[in-house]
């Protein structure tokens, strides 16, 4: 059993109360960090944590929080990222729906690390129930007097309140959900000026996923040192996985860092294997934005060693033979998936989502839906695939926010790895109209069947 | 994308007002715009549908200009701004829900509603749409139900049936 730091008390009647969280030993760093700690201490101890930001980008959460700037009289703010929205993402619902006090917890103890008075936890509006969660713990906490004015006699204030989005994948990324915050379109802004220096109101602002906040509880109860035993390498501690797709136990799993991916799909303790009895395909590890991989190369690297979940592990081989840890959303394909319709369905979606400033991504994501629709319906050339390979290069890269580059990935990526896949759709467009074209070579050599 | 076929002219009762004015009180002074996307959302609770005068009263409201309001309610997916069924079934077609069937319980639902998607039935009860992504990519196929976001998760063609049989059941005994 690998340890839990998030999710320990998950199965304990009532955690989503203050009474039962706070019995479980929850709100101790609050104590510990107000009472004991200065809030350089607090930074110092995330910073030896070596936690990476779970929300996808996976940069160090100590430095990006020491990057803030301190300017006399201005306030600074702490803004958490609850927009989660990535397609196979769902670990931060889970987290707010079934243990919401994890996150108070972890934005009372951050918002001091930064000495922000006032922090917002954004939220997509389409969970308005979380919404109504959230806004519950928070009122608790409150009346325990765990925030408001002069919290624990300690002299330090915070008020947090919860935004609600308005339904716009775009505004997880952490400019554009600054500008959904002020009550603007999601658009993202320019960067630098880095949030850190001129985010929500032109104020100092760190803006952090829900997972990464949560986890800097365990930090300050045990320690960064501690939370850094766990994992391999720079990836330490513990993180929360999004099983979907073709497994036995689609869930949320929390891992410690370095669990080879085929103990994660194969295991009782996690996937619980493949659904329905069929055979593995390929895996999307990260989100769908991360290159999906065949299932041959999602177990093993090129050298032959054993894929880890770790942010250097799955990013081995780079983009040629790797994927990225991403938000650790996991999806799962079993043999009677179809490659071609996977990516028209991600790219009609970042089409969708694409909030239109840059012309690679406003125009690139249209094409490339429509080229894909039309290879997925049986009216494809073979040229279309080169033409398909040159839009996606021309996205990445060049656009003012990472949605561009997370467009154009999933379909580099399918391309590369499912090639033949593509030329059968075209070749044989009857046939991909009544069937799929199965798994093929891309599981050699095969993982046996668990019964 | 904004396509105004009718208005709706609205006013404000003093129990919505009050919770406007607890929303504003969230964000610093002179900065009471940050309250847009909760306010619309109240407003889209209360009329079900954002009307060309509510938005102009939200900006009112707010004491910002109309098309403030107007290119954050057309930007965002959640906001209506045409009538739309008492029930909108919003069906997750991203990704990994399609690899667990979400695709046959759009058609499912098409089917039994009789409306193509965007369309309302004629006793003005249910519509339905595709939406994207929406987190609960472990539970698929999903839908959701406005304004409270109810969840319906795993669907089966037979628990749409359900689902539907008793939202006409809840539609009667209100009415």
């Amino acid at each position: 059993m690998g340890r839990k730091l998030l999710l320990e008390h998950i199965n304990v009647p009532g955690i989503n109360t203050f009474a039962v969280y706070r019995e479980k030993g929850g709100y101790r760093a609050v104590e510990k960090a107000l009472k004991s700690m200065t809030a350089e201490d607090v930074v110092e101890e995330v910073k030896k944590s070596g936690l990476r930001g779970r929300g996808g980008a996976g940069f160090p959460t100590g430095m990006k929080w020491s990057f803030l700037a301190k300017p006399e009289g201005v306030p600074r703010y702490l803004v958490c990222n609850g927009d989660e929205s990535e397609p196979g993402t769902f670990k931060d619902r889970y987290l707010m729906t079934y243990i919401p006090h994890a996150l108070i917890e972890g934005m009372i103890v951050s918002s001091y690390a930064l000495g922000a008075h006032t922090s917002y936890i954004y939220i997509r509006g389409e969970m308005m129930p979380q919404i109504r969660i959230m806004e519950k713990a928070i009122e608790e906490a409150k009346a325990a007097g765990f925030l408001g004015k002069n919290i624990l006699g300690t002299g330090y204030d915070l008020e947090i309140y919860v935004q609600p989005g308005g339904g716009a994948y775009i505004c997880g990324e952490e400019t554009a959900l600054l500008e959904s915050l002020e009550g603007k379109r999601g658009n993202p802004r320019i960067k630098p000026p880095f949030p850190a220096v001129a985010g929500l109101y032109g104020c100092p602002t760190v803006v952090n996923n829900v997972e990464s906040i949560a986890a800097t509880v365990p930090i300050v109860n045990d320690g960064g040192e501690e939370y850094a035993k766990i994992g391999i390498e720079r990836s330490t501690g513990t993180k929360l996985i999004s099983a979907s797709g073709n497994i036995a136990k689609p869930g949320v799993y929390e891992i410690e860092m370095g669990l080879p991916v085929e103990e994660f799909i194969f295991s009782d303790e996690y996937c619980g294997g493949m659904a329905n009895g069929k055979r593995l395909k390929a895996v999307v590890a990260g989100g769908s934005s991360v290159p999906i991989l065949p299932a041959n190369l999602i177990l093993k690297t090129m050298k032959g060693e054993p894929r880890l979940m770790t942010y250097e592990s799955l990013a081995d081989g780079g983009f040629v033979s790797g994927t990225a840890m991403g938000s650790g959303g996991f999806i799962v394909f079993d043999e009677d998936q179809c490659i071609v319709r996977n990516t028209y369905n991600y790219t009609r979606f970042y089409r969708h989502e694409s909030c239109g400033q840059c012309s690679p991504c406003r125009e690139g994501t249209g094409w490339m839906e429509k080229i894909l629709y039309k290879i997925e319906h049986g009216h494809g050339d073979m040229s279309d695939i080169d033409l398909l390979w040159q839009v996606q290069q021309k996205i990445e890269g060049n656009t003012i926010c990472p949605l561009g580059d997370a467009a154009a990935w999933p379909v580099a990526a399918a391309i590369r790895h499912f090639r033949d896949e593509f030329e059968w759709h075209i070749l044989n467009p009857e046939a991909s109209l009544q069937g799929n074209y199965g798994l093929a070579h891309y599981a050699d050599p095969l993982v046996p069947v668990t019964e | 994308m904004l396509s105004v076929k009718e208005n709706m002219i609205v006013e404000f009762s003093t129990t919505l007002l009050d919770k406007f004015s607890e929303v504003v009180s969230r964000y610093p002074e002179g900065k009471q715009k940050s309250a847009l996307l909760p306010i619309l959302h109240l407003v889209q609770a209360e009329y079900e549908w954002l009307s060309v005068d509510a938005m102009e009263k939200v900006a009112t409201y707010l004491s910002i200009e109309p098309i403030e309001v107007f290119e954050v309610a057309t930007f965002y997916s959640m906001y209506f701004l045409q009538p739309h069924g008492k029930y909108t079934l919003e069906v997750c077609r991203t990704g990994p829900c399609c690899l667990v069937g979400a695709e046959k319980i759009m058609a499912h639902i098409e089917d039994k509603l009789g409306v193509k998607e965007g369309e309302v039935t004629d006793d003005g009860l249910f519509s339905w749409r595709g939406v994207e992504c929406l987190a609960a990519c472990g539970y698929g196929p999903v839908l959701q139900i406005g304004p409270s976001y109810t969840f319906y998760e795993q669907l089966t063609p037979e628990s749409v049936d359900q689902l539907i049989s008793d939202l006409k059941e809840k539609s009667k005994s209100e009415a």
